[in-house]
């Protein structure tokens, strides 16, 4: 049944109807909504769970960490500084094989302090070991979080679904949320095993001297590249549930295109809209969203762009010092193509950085090879030129 | 299961602290779910495949093993699983310094675990730096004795007093050197409902540069000068405190560890032993020891 509801109370009300048991999490601007609602589901009476209210993220982190070892289903949001604070925690779970779900409101870094929308928080930890999922709407952040518990818990890793704060968190939209048996259906009631319990002593993080931390990391690089079987199953079956398919990549009029723009969240609905208008015009445009991130959908661009000429990235997230980082993803993906398209990256909606249909016309439209990798920067005021 | 902690292990000779968790957690008993920081404890106990515990056991990060211990609480009374006590255990580094807040986030939360500090006063895997439980003049790694330090400057940081401004129900003291008033007060921190702050004073030959047969002669002695009082606190209210029968000065104790030669040459050479004796003095009036 479709509701209007805001982006952050649809996620809450997911979390909630994947009957999560334990819950921690640390107020950060702007995950707060959807932990605030889960501190009311919980303490109403509707969610039998444990609502741990923590000092910082570091301990949120490490409080889901321990739950999920004890075989509690386990949750926490967070973005921007909190999901750096957790980094050291992000790795150590993705090491651990925890299959906990994190929703990351995505924002921007400091320094200078913004609360506004870009990926660099979740862009930052990519080498984690977690899954990344990139939600472009409020129904596919709200699908991706119950795809998202599946996954974790069929292949015992983490999986972090990532949703534009503001633009997504504080959106209300029109969302198809299933009814708590379509849920059941889907995701089982019970919790995953007990990695931690007395009947079965085991030791869970020991010291792997030379001879074997390589073959632990490749275990874990292993399962992470490969999970992209289990997603194509599992997006499988949720399609045969609920009608509805996200990704691990997903075209629009890209088929016969010349030029395909390519971006991660909620820029692909813009670019949707440019792409409409730029067809209108008579261009051969159409666009790709990446939905996973982690596993990199490397297979599914190389058939998915194959045959287009330019792709424009739009990305909200860059490698000081290098460039693009999803950008370069795709190049190295593409690269194995006996012809290559061309590749150009825009840097686009940092900060809050408003993209508009304009603003991706334009930069579909220009084929400057030297335009700066920063789109639409602002010329300096009086008071920082003085 | 023969013991809690399987020999075998490379802790080094006559370490205090594998004895101290061996002793500690016999005490606790079977159906326990133990939290490790990073550290001596957990890196000379699990190179894999092999692994002293024999008990559920998790070893996360340096700095959270008190919020890793919550979320196993908060976990096994989710999953409605009853009678599994859950024990976090670190030493001084991980508890008073890197890991303090989330002790603090643990103990203000009320969950049902029980913390031991395996207190060896400075940071020894990675080679004897100074720790907030580093006691005053002392020489380690990072606080070395020269022609402008005499070691430590720092006092030890009172662990049990923040202990008890929590509120925590159960908060005690104990020493490897008294292995029945260790285990005692083990048994005894579990019959509390909530937070409980247990600090064992675990002597380190290689740290503390003394001979690897004297590690229970100098916890003994580390007890009888005053310089660790054995106490212990419920509901906020002290409740026993070992007598000093045998009062020793401390320069007995100090005089066998050479973090703490420097103390007994040169011009100045008593000036820093009166200063220690002066905290033991006050150890014994704040606690009445004598």
């Amino acid at each position: 049944m479709k509701q209007l509801l805001e982006g952050s109370a649809a996620i809450a009300e997911m979390v909630k109807l994947c009957r999560v048991q334990v819950v921690s999490a640390y107020p950060i601007t702007p995950q707060t909504h959807i932990v605030e609602q889960l501190a009311r589901t919980i303490s109403g009476g509707e969610l039998q769970a444990e609502y741990v209210n923590v000092e910082s993220e570091f301990s949120a982190a490490s409080v889901v960490l321990g739950a999920s070892a004890a075989g509690a289903r386990a949750y926490t949001a967070t973005t921007s500084q909190g999901l750096l604070l957790m980094a050291e925690v992000l790795f150590n779970m993705a090491g651990l094989r925890l299959p906990v779900v994190l929703t990351c409101a995505n924002r921007g870094v400091s320094a200078p302090i913004t609360i506004w929308n870009d990926h660099q928080d979740a862009m930052t930890v990519r080498d984690s070991g977690w899954l990344q999922l990139f939600a472009a709407d409020n129904q596919e952040a709200v699908d991706l979080h119950l795809l998202a518990f599946r996954l974790a818990e069929t292949l015992r890793l983490p999986v972090m679904v990532c949703v534009d704060g503001f633009i997504l968190t504080h959106a209300w939209e029109p969302v198809n949320l299933p009814s708590q048996a379509a849920v059941d259906a889907f995701l089982a009631p019970s919790a995953p095993i007990a990695l931690l319990d007395p009947a079965r002593p085991a030791t869970l993080g020991a010291l792997a001297e030379p001879d074997s931390y390589m073959e632990h990391r490749n275990r874990l690089f292993e399962a992470v590249e490969g999970s992209m079987q289990t997603m194509e199953r599992l997006q499988q079956d949720f399609e045969r549930q609920f009608g509805r398919r996200h990704g691990p990549t997903a075209g629009y009029r890209v088929d016969d295109a010349d030029v395909a723009v390519v971006a991660m969240g909620s820029l692909n609905g813009t670019i949707e809209e440019a792409v409409d208008s730029l067809r209108d015009d008579g261009q051969r445009v159409g666009s790709l969203k990446v939905v996973s991130f982690r596993p990199f959908p490397a297979a599914e661009l190389r058939r998915d762009l194959g045959t287009v000429r330019r792709v424009v990235v739009l990305e909200k997230a860059v490698s000081m010092g290098s460039g693009g980082i999803l950008s370069a993803e795709i190049r190295n993906a593409l690269y194995e193509l006996p012809s290559r398209p061309m590749v150009k990256s825009h840097v686009v909606g940092l900060g809050g950085r408003d993209v508009t249909v304009r603003d991706v016309r334009e930069m579909v439209l220009s084929t400057r090879e030297d335009a700066p990798l920063f789109f639409g920067l602002r010329q300096p005021t009086a008071v920082e030129v003085s | 299961m023969s013991t809690a902690v399987s020999p075998g292990h490379r802790a080094c000779l006559g370490c205090g602290e594998v004895l101290g968790s061996r002793l500690a957690l016999e005490a606790a008993g079977p159906n326990i779910i133990v939290a490790n920081a990073t550290g001596c404890l957990e890196v000379t106990t699990t190179s894999y495949p092999y692994s002293s515990w024999n008990m559920p056991w998790i070893h996360s990060l340096f700095e959270n093993a008190p919020a890793v211990a919550s979320g196993i609480e908060a976990g096994l009374k989710a999953l409605g699983k009853a009678g599994i006590r859950v024990i976090a255990q670190g030493g001084d580094g991980a508890t008073a310094d890197i890991g303090l807040q989330s002790l603090s986030g643990m103990f203000e939360r009320g969950h049902d675990v029980l913390y031991i500090c395996y207190d060896n006063e400075a940071y020894m895997n990675t080679g004897v730096q100074r720790s907030g439980l580093t006691p005053s003049l002392a020489s380690t790694t990072t606080t070395p004795t020269g022609t402008t330090s005499d070691g430590n400057r720092l006092p030890k940081k009172d662990m049990v007093a923040i202990a008890l401004a929590h509120g925590v129900p159960y908060v005690a003291t104990a020493s490897v050197g008294y292995h029945k008033d260790l285990q005692k007060k083990v048994q005894r921190a579990l019959t509390f409902k909530g937070p409980k702050y247990l600090q064992v004073h675990v002597p380190c030959p290689p740290g503390w540069g003394y001979s690897s047969s004297s590690t229970i002669d100098v916890a003994q002695k580390a007890v009888q000068c005053g310089l660790y009082p054995l106490v212990e606190f419920e509901l906020g209210q002290m409740t026993s405190a070992r007598k000093l029968n045998k009062r020793i000065p401390v320069d007995d104790y100090l005089r066998d560890q050479s973090r703490f030669r420097h103390l007994f040459t040169g011009a100045a050479a008593r000036q820093g032993i009166e200063v220690i004796q002066a905290i033991a003095d006050a150890n014994v009036r704040r606690y009445g020891l004598a």
